[in-house]
């Protein structure tokens, strides 16, 4: 093989691949593998799972930037229908673990059809606008909604609010890119605030302490509470410049609990301090730029609005995990993308990359 | 040309909605990267304090738990501090070693160990457990000495369970204990977990159990700063976001409708008999006294049960941890015949004077039902029916009736439901009927079929029926109440002892029984002729006021048609159960009640004396001694038929 056929082939593998996508996205991976492996010194064998995790999602990311835009619409419905029904089976016969049934046991793998969920409800909202595109009324949207919060509604209840919060915000960018009228988005707004009082009357009493508790963290202490006191000292301790690589854990940061995952940025931001914190905040800031960027110039109804729908979510992840890290926010299990450990949302956030790609790749070729 | 143009113009839009989502996306990042500089610049030294010299950590504060009141306010569970030792497993490699050590600085009993290694077997998931409850002064001041040789070892000040009357009512109040893996699901399920993350202990029977919720309380919280050796340094940090200190709320107390003194001349009553016992005040539904003999003293339960008593408590013939008054079930026997009588009334099938006449049988095709008087009673109207108890008249009577009107009629008495009350676990029983048959008998279809003879003993109150004495004492209670029918409970009121506010348990009527008035009064003008000249009438005769009851006597095994049955001859166990329901005064009842006693034989002459002194002392403030005097008799057999 002559190093010409060599160049030839790595072009053709690497056509479909977005230059800006694909080095920001590595470069947050990088940073995830240097914290994770501070973060889990106690546990070394998590950093070679989360490099394998981190291939095996880079090459599946690679496989949907192959797909065309025209087969995910294509796949949208069934896609759609078949998460459904693994929700289903998972509420009828999914395992329990940690409190929660979230698993569906297959023989010889068990997954979480609510991380699918993430991807399915796009495409399928996306797929539905772009068929009835040519006279968007009331009736469409409110269809939209309904499809929107079944799947919601199941996942809640499994119960993971992460993970539902992030499903109905990818449903909700669809909606709302696709046209949700502003006097629509008011009314809800308005009638959402005018009925809480409401509400809050009809509520149970425990109704009422677990609303509490999501919003206010002091209302349980030693869990949800707990976390957030420990994650803000660690970020506040952090300093401008940080401890150090590797320095963190030697102090407090055997305090934090599920500093691998979901809290894995009060030891980023122990370490790395402000300046890291902020490098972060500029490559997400990228990657979601990048985002709307080739959202703005997709070619298809359906195509902005999925590929918005991506980019959105993204930004979810981001600032819900950080919020809550930093004691902003409530506590929902929602990961840091690309850092925290674990291989279903890696999976899923490079599929989303991959479709992204696909779509700035056939911009031009959809054109009409 | 229009079309492109709309195209266009939807493009805009579009870009418009993609441009706030991006001012979006930047205000999001403006307001993160303002926190963090809050954080990691501003508030730096603050964390960065925090973080370098001590452990932050929030500690639990445990509420009071509400007391249990009974209608006077006499205290039927309170709460007492005392010093406990404690073991922290995980921190104490060599536990046995450990607390041998310990042994030698203070009395460590066989049964504190046997005690602690239930709690390890039991609590698989509880790091923190107590070898020794209720240290003396002079332990906490030796321990305290020699706490820096074992780690993992603390001292801790607790608050702990009393039942200062002990066996006294044990079943009503029942009793907490610590906190089991079962208990850890259920509270995980019920949106508590955060409230539970400082209690050890939790109810498990009785009223404890199912006023959980109103007797726990708010769980406080406080922030500490801990050494590197986990004691702590300082209390009431101040650690944003969370409040330094969140005071605990005590739980509510409640109080009972309950007489403890009627209560206790009730249990004395029964003395060594074993039995049941539920008085209800009829026109509220309140439970005045409810007894399950033998009881068991509930404070054995609370630090967790050493195992030997646990057996002794488990494994005795008397089971006196069952609920007899709540979970047992017992054929009522004559007890049943009032109902029987007033069915006859309302559906026309008898009148007052109709007269029958008994010559000590009923035939039932070949079949011969035994009355308890072998010679007979003769010619029998309804009232002498009750008042003697003759079962041939409610062998016809039943037979007459069928068994679908008797299910339906008496079944509004409550017999064979749930009352409703306000504790966890009542039984259900059986009302027989058909129906019922074919539902028990769903895996033996052979067995489903009713046979006319079953109908027969039903009327007496034998048979397949089977209920608790809260449910005989609830349909008294009713009938006594003209068929107007109360939710019976044991709570008063709930009283938040902060703001001193009472929430109270309003009398909760559950139905009206539609009933003649007629009818109602000549079957409790029968029940008065009982305990006037009837079966209970030595029980009662010198009672100051006017009362009405029935006897009856549940037969334990089944006797062979034609045999006699002999109360000497019979093992104790198996032998008859005594029953009496009565209300009192006849003409505006204040409480109505049953009593069942165990293997006593005839109700007349173990369970009616028992329901006389609970009157007396319900009425008359008093344990009157029943004069001598022979009571004006109807029959010629003072313990008469039942």
């Amino acid at each position: 093989m002559t190093t010409a056929t060599i160049r030839q082939l790595l072009e053709r593998l690497t056509a479909k691949i977005d230059g800006p996508l694909i080095a920001i996205v590595l470069a947050i991976c990088v940073l995830g593998l240097f914290t994770l492996y501070s973060a889990a010194f106690q546990a070394p064998a998590r950093f070679g799972a989360q490099a394998l995790y981190m291939l095996l999602a880079l090459f599946l990311m690679w496989i949907s930037a192959q797909v065309h835009p025209q087969t995910f619409m294509r796949i949208a419905v069934p896609v759609f229908f078949a998460v459904l029904l693994m929700l289903v089976g998972v509420a009828l016969f999914g395992d329990v673990r940690n409190g929660a049934r979230r698993w569906l046991p297959l023989g010889f793998a068990s997954i979480q059809p609510s991380e699918l969920m993430k991807l399915a409800m796009p495409l399928l909202l996306a797929a539905y606008f772009h068929r009835h595109a040519a006279a968007l009324r009331f009736r469409e949207f409110a269809i939209a909604f309904v499809i929107l919060v079944i799947p919601t509604a199941m996942i809640a209840r499994q119960p993971d609010l992460g993970t539902a919060l992030l499903v109905a915000a990818a449903g909700f960018y669809v909606i709302f890119l696709a046209g949700l009228p502003w006097k629509v988005i008011a009314a809800g707004v308005t009638a959402v605030l005018a009925s809480l009082p409401i509400l809050w009357g009809v509520l149970h009493d425990y109704q009422r302490r677990r609303f509490l508790t999501l919003l206010d963290p002091s209302s349980d202490p030693l869990g949800a509470g707990y976390h957030i006191i420990q994650s803000t000292i660690a970020v506040g301790s952090g300093g401008i410049t940080g401890k150090g690589w590797l320095e963190g854990t030697q102090t407090h940061l055997e305090f934090i609990p599920e500093r691998a995952t979901d809290f894995i940025f009060a030891v980023y931001s122990k370490e790395f301090g402000l300046l890291g914190a902020t490098l972060l905040l500029v490559l997400y800031l990228a990657l979601i730029m990048r985002g709307l960027m080739i959202t703005a110039n997709a070619p298809t109804f359906f195509t902005r609005l999925l590929a918005g729908s991506i980019t959105l979510t993204f930004f979810t992840y981001a600032v819900v995990n950080m919020g809550m890290v930093s004691g902003l926010l409530p506590v929902v299990g929602v990961p840091l993308p690309f850092i925290s450990y674990g291989g279903t949302s890696l999976i899923t956030l490079s599929l989303g990359v991959g479709m992204l790609m696909s779509i700035q790749y056939h911009r031009a070729l959809v054109q009409t | 040309m229009a079309e492109l143009k709309n195209v266009r113009r939807e493009l805009h839009y579009f870009q418009v909605r993609l441009g706030v989502a991006g001012a979006l996306v930047l205000i999001a990042f403006a307001v993160l990267f303002g926190r963090f500089f809050y954080l990691q610049v501003i508030q730096h030294k603050y964390y960065d304090t925090k973080a370098e010299d001590n452990r932050i950590s929030i500690v639990p504060i445990q509420p009071n738990r509400g007391l249990i009141l009974d209608r006077n306010g006499v205290v039927l569970a309170r709460n007492y501090s005392a010093y406990t030792l404690e073991l922290t497993l995980s921190k104490i490699p060599d536990l046995q070693g450990t607390i041998n050590a310990l042994g030698k600085l203070v009395d460590i009993s066989p049964r504190d160990r046997r005690r602690f290694q239930k709690l390890r077997d039991e609590g698989k998931g509880q790091d923190n457990l107590p070898l020794k409850t209720r240290l003396t002064d002079e332990e906490v001041a030796v321990l305290a000495a020699n706490r820096y040789r074992f780690p993992g070892v603390d001292i801790k000040g607790r608050l702990f369970r009393q039942y200062p009357l002990g066996e006294l009512a044990s079943h009503v109040v029942g009793y907490i204990s610590r906190i089991d893996d079962r208990d850890v699901e259920k509270i995980e399920d019920s949106d508590q977990a955060a409230n539970y993350r400082g209690t050890d202990h939790i109810g498990k029977t009785g009223l404890e159990q199912s006023y959980e919720t109103a007797l726990h309380g708010t769980t406080g919280f406080e922030q500490v700063e801990t050494d590197a050796g986990g004691r702590i340094v300082q209390r009431g940090t101040n650690v944003r976001p969370l409040a330094p200190r969140t005071p605990p709320v005590p739980g509510n107390n409640l109080a009972l409708t309950l007489d403890i003194r009627l209560q206790e001349a009730a249990e004395r009553a029964f003395g060594e008999n074993r039995g049941a016992l539920v008085a209800i005040e009829p026109a509220t539904g309140g439970i005045l006294a409810f007894v399950s003999k033998p009881g068991y003293d509930p404070n054995l339960f609370v630090d967790g049960i050493d195992p030997l008593n646990w057996d002794s408590l488990n494994n005795s013939p008397d089971h006196p941890l069952n609920n007899r008054a709540l979970t047992g079930l017992y054929p009522p026997g004559s007890t049943f015949k009032p109902y029987m009588a007033l069915a006859a009334l309302e559906l026309g099938k008898r009148t007052p004077t109709q007269t029958i006449f008994d010559p000590g049988y009923f035939l039932f095709g070949n079949n011969r039902f035994r009355d308890d008087k072998a010679d007979g009673h003769g010619y029998v109207d309804m009232y002498k029916s009750i008042v003697v108890s003759c079962d041939t008249y409610y062998y016809k009577l039943a037979d007459d009736l069928g068994i679908d009107n008797m299910a339906r009629f008496i079944g509004q008495f409550g017999f064979g439901a749930k009352t409703g009350i306000d504790v966890e676990g009542e039984f259900v029983g059986v009302l027989p009927s058909p129906e019922w048959k074919v539902k028990r008998f769903k895996s033996t279809p052979a067995q489903q079929k009713w046979f006319p003879g079953e109908t027969i003993s039903i009327g007496i109150g034998q048979g397949y029926n089977s209920y608790t004495p809260l449910q005989l004492a609830q349909a008294v209670a009713t009938l006594a109440n003209d068929g107007v029918m109360y939710r019976p409970h044991f709570v008063d009121y709930v009283e938040n002892p902060v703001t001193g506010e009472r929430k109270y348990v309003e009398p909760q009527p559950i139905k009206t029984i539609p009933l003649k008035e007629k009818n109602l009064e000549f079957v409790k003008h029968a029940m008065v002729g009982v305990n006037k000249e009837g079966t209970g009438a030595r029980a009662f005769a010198g009672a100051k006021y006017v009362s009405a009851g029935k006897t009856g006597t549940a037969q334990v095994v089944a006797l062979k048609k034609d045999e006699k049955y002999s109360e000497a001859n019979t093992a104790e166990r198996l032998r008859d159960h005594a029953l009496f329901i009565a209300f009192a005064p006849a003409d505006d009842p204040k409480i109505a009640l049953a009593v069942l006693v165990e293997n006593a034989g005839f109700g007349a002459r173990a369970a009616a004396p028992v329901a006389r002194k609970v009157l007396d002392y319900y009425l008359l403030g008093q344990g009157v001694d029943r004069p001598a005097a022979p009571a004006p008799k109807l029959s010629d057999d003072d313990d008469g038929d039942d």
